[in-house]
């Protein structure tokens, strides 16, 4: 999920560097890597097609007049510089990758084999349906598996991310709501949301009102319930929350939406904290996104892409957007016109072309059957054992903001322990970069003073976790002992140094242009 | 489970640190009437990857892949070679497992590849400056609308009839609830009088080209049209390979483009993940949608790049964002960036040579049929015949030989009478000699 910045220091700090410079300007298995426009030469390909003979007459006079400015290099060229770059990244593969909210668990490699398959990989979303039964079979498959998980009736599979799938549920709201004959305006949204949370509302035409939270962490459900009336449409909530706690006033809270006309959406992000182990549609949930990419682990893939199908209540579910899919006697069939819907569908619209992220699909499926549903529920149980382990085994060298009861399957800490070190939650966590760990999610939620939000995993051994407590106890020890050598200007042996944010904000670079020709004399 | 690693004992020792007596306690804010107990799920228990394989491997079985016979499916998707390095590439560990890079001392190759990237589609494009992908090109198109409305502050977006009717839709959903969408009317291969509906209040004009059916549109006299009304451009191409031989939208004054990339280095998936390639002019650049990667210097003086300008966006300005969108389709934009770095200028100028002689070659064959016509008098590697009965039929007719004929304009537009005899065609350089022969000879004796 997010990461917030704000509040957080942008501008570089200075360094004093003593290492030899090298001549190449690379470190050993470190190599510099121009640009790809830097590189290569014109004429030269990576791709061998023929030249063929083409007439113009059919372009209506706009063939290209000048060239794209494409560099021209061979495949070994292009491999090894994307090679390099590859090099450059931290990735799950490589080291534990504790980012709170993001769950960043084992990609396996199985469900990229599968993703690959002809019948998935190289289906074409407008074929002939009679013709691609197979793929439309794996979408039918997930959604059971997504239906029966979270004991919810139906789900709509066409949103491509989390935050698609946000919108998705509340539009879907929306049409509930106007089949009602109500414009209701107004969507509560806790201060501890994903930012996700309150844009969306906002794409969706909706106004923001925000609830606070309370001193442990919880969604103050007093204030939630003195909020709701006859102008709201709904209210956006994670379960669990972003603080990395269950909310234990849930059904409360959806009992008292329902009375009051409203809707409960639930942001998904962090269902794979109690997958297998409870069933949103029993908390009360009317809507809720799964982040395949999250939960059921299909690859981030460096920021995407991801998927975000959205179960629906019975209340809700008429309103799912298109295409649907129908299973009748002569097979998989996609409803992809409102008037062909079954009766009783009222589908709100279309989030996008075609009918989702089918490449995830097929990824999610597989990591479904491979675990099984015993799997799942013993994923839950060992992501969030993970995370109280790493709770329990720091909480007395760093500040835990509620040590006092078990969190889900991330633990949160604050600043509190580094008062008067000088080290900052940045400093901090850009010094556990040096030590080989990708720093942990910083500053989010914003309900928490610096905050720091680890989720370890299901995917770590014992031993890896107690390797990291270990270097965070040392750490943490260090910084209160006033020993800040280590977080002064950290990170030192990354690819780079802490970056400029600032000076690319104000004066964007955002393409590469040609240098102007160099000057004849110096 | 074979993915996770804790034993039994691992366990007991974990609860005994925390100081629980299960793994129940752990879940005790859960509410009593929520909790599930073990084996509640009508669902399979855990498997091998052998057993899952098969099943995985039974149901793709139950898929004519497009690779698997003559092939002619495109409006918006597109079968092209994509090179074996590029496959390889992006199934690199890290690439394919890291996370969005918000730690750029370690996520270097991400962000360059972004930024890469970025050229890319700018160039591609004619455009000044370019984003880091959106989800695919339906929503992208929304997005720009979404844009050109808080631009102009104005309501209307008029969509071309041409536009590909499941991107029109998309644009609705979104564009609606903050204004209004005026469709044009449904012209199949000519260019509808679009400057004719263009008001002032009007924030934008939004023309496909190559359009749904096929047809190059020249958008220089729109683009002329909405300016001189204080409107905006909005293009959209959902063929990019097309951009290696058709002057780019942004030689044509549009003023953002949108356009599907899947046709680069991304396989068919069944409509998804695609990416979204989104470029504008500078001057627009703050209410631009979604992540953007920068050139900056770290503190030792190297240069490096980050995600930036990140105030537009949901984690920082929440409900004020200019767009809710967060994931992009970033391994989708490596194997863009990477299999236009192997076509290169030359290689990609071959590829759309190539891809517009075989459609020009085919059309041309096919429109012999006795009752056959050709619809799109100028188009790139997409054309639109019309047939002499309902296309569905012949396309149906046509699975039994074994060939993919195309997509009927009806699938994609059921309540356009006009549309209910049109073959939508694709044809690019997956087609061989003999798919064609096949095709030419199977639609004769379905139309005769």
């Amino acid at each position: 999920m997010t990461m917030n910045n704000q509040g957080r220091p942008t501008a570089p700090g200075t360094i004093e560097d003593n290492e030899l410079p090298t001549i190449s300007g690379d470190r050993g298995l470190d190599h510099e890597e121009g640009l790809i426009f830097e590189l290569g030469r014109a004429g030269m390909t990576g791709v061998d097609i023929p030249q063929v003979q083409m007439s113009d007459t059919r372009l209506a006079g706009l063939r290209r007049k000048g060239p794209v400015g494409l560099p021209g290099l061979s495949e070994p060229e292009v491999i090894r510089h994307y090679v390099r770059l590859s090099r450059m990244n931290y990735a799950i593969d490589a080291g534990l990758y504790p980012l709170g909210s993001c769950t960043m668990k084992h990609n396996p490699r199985l469900n990229e084999k599968m993703a690959r398959l002809p019948g998935f990989g190289d289906a074409h979303p407008l074929a002939p349906q009679q013709t691609v039964q197979g793929a439309l079979e794996v979408i039918s498959e997930l959604m059971r598996w997504l239906t029966v998980l979270t004991g919810m009736p139906a789900v709509a599979m066409s949103p491509k991310a989390g935050a698609h799938g946000e919108l998705c549920g509340l539009l879907t709201i929306r049409a509930a709501l106007q089949a009602r004959g109500e414009k209701r305006p107004r969507v509560l949204v806790p201060s501890s949301a994903h930012g996700t949370n309150p844009a969306t509302a906002a794409v969706a035409g909706f106004t923001v009102d925000e609830v606070p939270a309370t001193a442990d962490g919880h969604v103050d459900a007093d204030a939630l319930e003195a909020k709701l009336g006859p102008d709201v449409a709904a209210i956006m909530l994670t379960n669990p929350n972003t603080c990395g706690l269950f909310e234990p006033r849930i059904k409360e809270m959806a009992d008292a939406v329902h009375k009051a006309g409203a809707y409960f959406y639930c942001d998904g992000a962090n269902f794979n904290a109690i997958a297998g182990r409870v069933r949103p549609g029993d908390l009360g949930v009317d809507a809720m996104h799964i982040n395949l990419h999250k939960t059921f682990s299909t690859p981030h893939g460096g920021g995407g892409p991801g998927a975000g199908p959205v179960v629906l209540s019975a209340a809700l579910a008429p309103f799912a957007p298109l295409p649907l899919l129908v299973q009748d006697s002569s097979g998989f069939r996609l409803i992809e016109h409102r008037d062909q819907a079954p009766s009783g569908a009222k589908p709100f619209g279309r989030m996008c072309a075609f009918h989702g992220q089918m490449g995830m699909f097929s990824r999610a499926l597989t990591y479904m059957l491979s675990h099984g549903a015993d799997g799942v529920r013993q994923a839950s149980e060992d992501a969030v054992l993970s995370a109280n382990y790493i709770l329990a085994s720091l909480k007395d060298v760093m500040s835990a903001p509620y040590a006092s009861g078990p969190c889900m399957h991330e633990a949160l800490f604050d600043d509190t322990f580094l008062e008067g070190s000088g080290v900052t939650t940045l400093d901090f966590a850009k010094a556990m970069i040096d030590e080989g760990y990708h720093p942990m999610t910083m500053y989010f939620p914003l309900v928490v003073h610096g905050a720091m939000l680890i989720e370890p995993t299901e995917s770590e051994s014992k031993e890896s976790l107690d390797r990291f407590i270990h270097v965070l106890r040392e750490m943490a020890l260090e910084a209160k002992a006033g020993k800040t050598a280590r977080f002064e200007g950290a990170p030192r042996l990354a690819p780079r140094r802490r970056l400029d944010e600032t000076a690319a904000a104000r004066k964007p670079v955002l393409r590469w242009k040609p240098k102007e020709l160099p000057q004849a004399a110096e | 489970m074979r993915y996770l690693p804790l034993t039994p004992d691992d366990r007991s020792a974990m609860l005994a640190k925390i100081g629980a007596r299960n793994i129940d306690a752990l879940f005790r804010d859960v509410p009593k009437e929520a909790v599930v107990s073990r084996g509640a799920f009508d669902l399979p228990d855990t498997q091998g990857e052998l057993q899952v394989e098969r099943a995985l491997s039974r149901m793709a079985a139950k898929t004519t892949a497009a690779g698997a016979g003559p092939f002619f499916c495109g409006a918006g998707a597109y079968k092209h070679h994509v090179p074996a390095a590029v496959d390889h590439l992006i199934q690199r560990s890290e690439f394919l497992t890291s996370y969005t890079p918000y730690q750029p001392e370690i996520a270097q190759g991400t962000l360059q590849y972004l930024f890469e990237f970025q050229t890319q589609v700018a160039l591609l494009t004619g455009m000044e400056v370019a984003n880091a992908s959106l989800y695919d090109g339906s929503t992208a198109t929304a997005e720009a609308v979404l844009m050109a409305q808080r631009l102009t502050k104005r309501p209307k977006a008029i969509l071309s009839g041409g536009l590909h009717p499941h991107y029109a839709e998309t644009v609705e959903t979104v564009a609606a609830l903050s204004g209004e969408v005026v469709r044009a009317p449904v012209t199949p291969g000519q260019a509808e009088d679009i400057a004719a509906l263009i008001d002032d209040r009007t924030a934008c004009v939004v023309v496909q080209s190559p359009d749904v059916f096929g047809l190059i549109r020249n958008l220089k006299p729109i683009a002329d049209a909405a300016h001189a009304k204080g409107a905006l451009l909005i293009a959209v191409v959902t063929e990019v390979v097309s951009l290696g031989l058709l002057e780019p939208p942004g030689a044509q004054g549009a003023d953002i483009v949108a356009a599907e990339g899947q046709s680069v280095g991304n396989g068919l998936n069944f409509g998804g993940p695609y990416v979204g390639l989104f470029a504008t002019r500078e001057k627009f650049l703050r209410q631009m949608p979604g992540r953007l990667c920068g050139e900056t210097a770290d503190a030792a003086g190297k240069r490096g790049y980050v995600l930036t300008l990140s105030t537009r966006e949901q984690h920082i300005r929440r409900e004020k964002a200019t767009s809710n969108i967060c994931t992009n389709s970033g391994l989708c934009c490596l194997a863009f960036t990477i299999h236009l770095s192997l076509l290169g200028e030359e290689g990609l100028a071959r590829l759309a040579r190539t891809n517009h002689a075989r459609a020009s070659a085919l059309a041309d064959r096919l429109a012999k049929t006795k009752g056959v016509s050709l619809v799109t008098p100028a188009f790139f590697n997409e054309f639109t015949l019309k047939l002499p009965k309902p296309a569905a039929s012949v396309v149906d007719a046509l699975v039994e030989k074994g060939i993919i004929a195309g997509v009927p304009a009806s699938r994609l537009m059921p309540h356009e009478s006009q549309a209910r005899d049109l073959l939508i065609v694709a044809a690019t350089e997956t087609n061989s000699d003999e798919d064609c022969d096949a095709f030419v000879k199977a639609l004769a004796e379905a139309v005769s």
